[in-house]
Parts: structure tokens; sequence; C-alpha cells
């Protein structure tokens, strides 16, 4: 079978390794973008410190008074902001593809506010609740983050379940799936809203606090717990590249290419719900990123997967961070909450995407 | 060789499409399956190809029972191109390294670039290679779509109406181009196919299919005004020109 195949002539794969090399240097154009970023976030703050300060202590030559605002303030906050958005926007990103739906996303299909349903079930109903009462709204941290992640999956997985039972009865379109979204996102708040009416006060400033979003409020705990997750998830559907790519011709086309569409829609939207609801159980609501960051990766790399994946997590990095941006100055030293940030700015920006490339949505 | 042997498919629901399917075909032929809408063509490429999954019978291909193959051994011996066009934003050339996707472990091969490489010359491609499919007009996405096929180097290639969105010199073209290559690399084609005289130009064996049950299977005598006048209720007049035969219809 081993055949020799000619390269002299090789006019398409010359300019095909130029191709890709192009491709790999946007993702380390956006890498690039994304270390300034966050080099340039470690230095806004109500402290002043500068970025030879904040560097000299991440290499351990610090003062004291230093390393307490880099490592517990502000390192804490950039690094939640870093795998959050490439949570969101990874889990936005593989659902567009399995449920073929370009507006698909944790926030649009209702999915993320099933997991806020299901964590403020946890801190109210469970008892999952508030460490450090003593000076709540400083550092409300929650006490048991297993339980909390565990309901908040289960409140997701829900919504997926209902969307993929959805997306499996013929004649469903791409609208029809998001508005059964919207509906399914306002009965969750609407829940939650209730589980809040009966809870004590500790317990609404937490569930509160939380439904605006939050970056500054996990610890490190609970950042390595979506930074794990997510990385796991990054690799598997990098694993599945390929697949991605194929089921983008439909779902016939990618079985004759061998892929099994059943397992690889199943076990992307298991792995979509639980980063999702991981970001939620920890951060809050964050609309917008995982839906808009694929997108604006897509207008550099098309529907290639093996850029998109990679550039996506990149992309909603850096938009969170931006958002964080955002929120920290616009009434500085007031922090305003990030989840009404995303919505402000991504809203407009969905919309200017919508309309301007409608063919390509 | 390929041996198809009381192939029988009905829908969840209940509703039987294919009835005791039974035919065979060998290596480089190209067969033209026929019959009217609803007969169950497109149904019967699916179950060659584990996209529907017929209840019983047998597919053999050299003495292998593609039923009983994984996906990914199946996408070794048999490649399908689906009806209409595909909307993937992915380059022509990335288009054909995906029918190397049964052959990818984790990275692309220079082996899987070298066919990918071939193929394009082949279908005359080459000048095409680094634009995005959507870019295309409906007859050079059809060729890629079926380069991508013969990239997946099968024993079988299994088309479902290959010409329906082609002007007159595509379809020509096209399947001239097909039959050419499955010829060259001995690739036995299935066509489900419309246009009669299309399928009497390029196919040499031809099969009817009415009401789920092969009516009449053989080389192009059985495309005669009789069967025609069963399968499709229509009049037809079959006559030679220039030595080729061509059906005329006589509503």
């Amino acid at each position: 079978m081993e055949h020799k195949h000619p390269r002299s002539d090789a006019a398409a794969p010359v300019s095909y390794d130029l191709f890709l090399r192009r491709k790999w240097t946007a993702l380390a154009a956006l890498l690039a973008v994304l270390i300034a970023l966050v080099l340039f976030s470690l230095t806004t703050g109500s402290s002043g410190i500068t970025l030879r300060q904040v560097l000299e202590t991440v290499l351990g030559r610090g003062t004291a008074q230093t390393e307490a605002i880099v490592f517990r303030v502000r390192l804490p906050r950039v690094a939640t902001a870093v795998v959050v958005g490439a949570a969101l926007a990874l889990s936005g990103c593989a659902m567009q593809n399995v449920l073929h739906n370009p507006l698909a996303s944790a926030s649009t299909l209702g999915v993320s506010q099933g997991a806020a349903f299901g964590a403020a079930l946890a801190i109210i109903a469970l008892d999952a609740g508030v460490q450090n009462v003593a000076n709540a709204g400083t550092a409300i941290t929650i006490s048991s983050p297993g339980t909390v992640t565990v309901c908040a999956f289960a409140g997701g997985l829900a919504t997926t379940v209902f969307v993929l039972a959805l997306s499996r009865l013929r004649g469903v379109s791409p609208a029809t799936m998001i508005l059964a979204g919207v509906a399914l996102s306002s009965m969750f708040t609407g829940a939650t809203t209730l589980l809040q009416y009966f809870a004590d006060d500790v317990q609404v400033a937490t569930v509160v606090y939380w439904t605006f979003g939050d970056l500054g409020r996990p610890g490190w705990r609970e950042i390595a717990m979506i930074g794990l997750t997510s990385l796991a998830a990054l690799l598997f559907f990098l694993w599945n590249r390929w697949n991605y790519n194929a089921l983008e011709s439909g779902a016939a086309t990618a079985k004759s290419l061998g892929v099994n569409v059943e397992l690889l829609t199943y076990a992307s939207m298991a792995a979509c719900t639980l980063i999702a609801a991981m970001s939620v159980a920890f951060v809050g609501v964050i609309s917008f990123v995982g839906l808009v960051a694929p997108h604006m990766i897509r207008r550099f790399t098309g529907n290639d997967y093996r850029f998109l994946i990679p550039g996506s997590a990149l992309g909603g990095s850096i938009l969170l961070l931006l958002g964080d941006l955002v929120s920290k100055s616009i009434l500085s030293p007031i922090v305003l909450p990030i989840g009404a940030i995303t919505s402000f700015l991504g809203a407009p920006l969905f919309l200017w995407m919508l309309f301007k490339g409608r063919e390509r949505l | 060789m390929m041996t198809v042997e009381h192939l029988n498919f009905s829908y969840p629901c209940g509703r039987q499409i294919l009835k005791d399917i039974s035919f065979s075909a060998e290596s480089g032929a190209f067969l033209a399956i026929l019959g009217n809408n609803g007969a169950g063509k497109s149904t019967l490429l699916k179950c060659f190809d584990h996209i529907l999954r017929p209840q019983s019978g047998s597919v053999l291909v050299d003495g292998t029972d593609l039923l009983t193959l994984s996906l990914s051994e199946l996408a070794k011996q048999v490649a399908f191109v689906a009806q209409g066009a595909s909307g993937a934003r992915l380059t022509v050339y990335d288009m054909l390294l995906l029918g190397r996707k049964p052959y990818i472990k984790w990275g692309i091969s220079q082996r899987d670039r070298g066919i990918a490489d071939d193929t394009l010359r082949q279908m005359g491609l080459d000048h095409l290679a680094m634009r995005y499919l959507d870019q295309l007009s409906g007859g050079e996405q059809q060729k890629v779509l079926l380069a991508r096929a013969l990239v997946q180097e099968p024993k079988v290639l299994l088309l479902d109406e290959p010409t329906s969105n082609l002007d007159l010199r595509n379809q020509y073209e096209v399947l001239g181009l097909v039959r050419h290559v499955c010829r060259e690399r001995g690739i036995t084609a299935v066509v489900v196919i419309h246009d009669l005289n299309l399928a009497l130009r390029f196919c040499d064996r031809f099969l009817f299919l009415h009401g789920g049950t092969v009516f009449a299977a053989g080389d192009a005598a059985v495309v005669n005004p009789e069967n025609i006048r069963t399968v499709y209720g229509m009049d037809a007049a079959v006559e030679h020109i220039d030595g080729k035969q061509v059906v005329i219809p006589l509503p």
C-alpha cells in the first residue's frame, strides 16, 4: 500500500504551509495580546502599584504589602478572568458546532441560568453557604465548593438535556432552540428569585453578589478547579478537532467519515455544561462572552476547529479581561459588576456582528 | 466485488422502506440506482454506510460484511457524498484533508498530504486549493466534495444525486471525471440518479427500485420502455442515436 507521492511540483502544499503559518501567527498574536492585558490588569487598581513592583513581587522580591495585594487581590482576579473567559468561550464554541446553531452558548440556551439556580439551591437550601460571616460583603466565600459545583452542574445539565431532546426533534430551527433557552432562563431566574425570598440576609448577600457576576470572589482553590477542568475540556475538544470539522458538513457526512456523531454530541455537551456550570458556580452568570468570542475568532480562522478551539479560549480570556478593566475604570474606585458590564458591551457587539455578517452566522 | 444480500430496513415507527434487497456489482463498476421519489434510493445508500442501520441482511465488499465494521473502519472502505452543498467554511485543501479523517490519529502525515495533492491534481482543482469552499460555484463545490470522498481511498463510493445542482456541462464533466478516477483506482461507484440519460451515458449497471424492492437489475438493456412504464408510470421510447442509448419520455 505504500506508494510514493512526489512533492516536487506541489504548488498547493507550499501555499498551504504558508496558510497554516499565518493561522499560527494569528494565534500567537492573540496570546501576546492576552499577556499584555494580563500585565496591564495587574497594574491597575486602587493601591497604585507599578508594573515593576508587580513583577518583582511575582519573582519573590516584593514587600509584605505588595505581596498581599498581588497574590491575594490582583493575581486571583486576573487569573479568574482568564480561566472563566476561556471556559465560557470554549463551551460556546463546541455548542455552536454540535448543535448546528450559531446562536448557541451557555447563557443563550439557559444552561448558565440553570447552573445559577443549582448553585443558589446549594447555598440556601443545602447550606453549602457562607464563611466569614463577620465581614460579609468583603470576604464572602463558598464554604463547600464541591457541593455548589455539583448542584450547579445538575442545574445546567437539566437545561442541556432539554436542549438535546429538542435538537433531536425534526424541524426545530436554531431560532426555536434559542427561544426555548430564553423560556428556560426566565424560569430558572424566577426560581432563583423565589429561593432568595426565603433565604436569610447573609445567604441573600451571597446569592445576589453572584447573580451580578464577580471576578473577585474565587480563591486559588476555586481558580484551580475551573482552570484544571477547562484544561481537560480544552484537550478533549482539541482531540476531536477533526470530528468537529467533519460535523460542519452535516451529520450524515460526518458519520461517513467515521465520526460517532451521537457520542461526540453528548460528550461535548456534557463537557460544555460542566465548564460553564463551574464558572457560574464561582463567578456568577456572565453573558455574551461565550457567544461572541467564537464568532470573533471565526473571522480569522473560518470554521477550522484546529484553530477555532484554541483561538476561542484566548478570545474569551481577552474579552473578559477587557470587561474587567472597563468595570474597574468607569467609576473608579468603584468596581461595577462584571455580569452587567459584559451584557452592556456584549449585546451591541453581538448585534453588530449579527447584522454585519448575517450570511456567516 | 460488492454483494448485497437480503437487506431489510424499516424506520422505528415501523414503516418498511427496503424489502429483501439483493444485487451484486463488480469492482470498478458504475452502478445507477434508479426509481421514483420515495422508492428508497437514498435510504439504500445510507444503509451501506451506517448512517442508517438495516434490520437484517449483509453488504459484502471483497468478502467483508460492511455492517459488522466499526464506523472508523467502515470509513476506510466506503465514502459517501451527500445530496446538496456543504455549508462548511473551510478551504478546499482542508476539505480534502478531512477525507483523511478515518486515518488521522493526531496530526496530518506526509502521506495524507500526498494523497490530497494527487487527488487535487486529478480532479483539476489545483488552482482552487486555498479558496474557501463557500466562495466556489456549485460545480466546483461538487468536485471538491467528490475529491474529499476519493481522498478517503474507499473501495466503494456512494453518490446521492451528484449532479442535481449542476448545469449541463458540469453534469457531464463531473460524472466523466469521477468515472475516470473510479476505473483507474478500481472503486465501485453506487450512484442515485434521476436523469436516465445521464445514467445511460456514464453507468454500466442499472438497478430499478420500486416500492422498496429490486424491480429490475442488469446492464443497459433493463432501461427499456416496459420497465420505465412500471417504475415511473410513464410511457417512453428508448432509441439509439450515434450509437448512444437515449430515453425519450412520451407523456
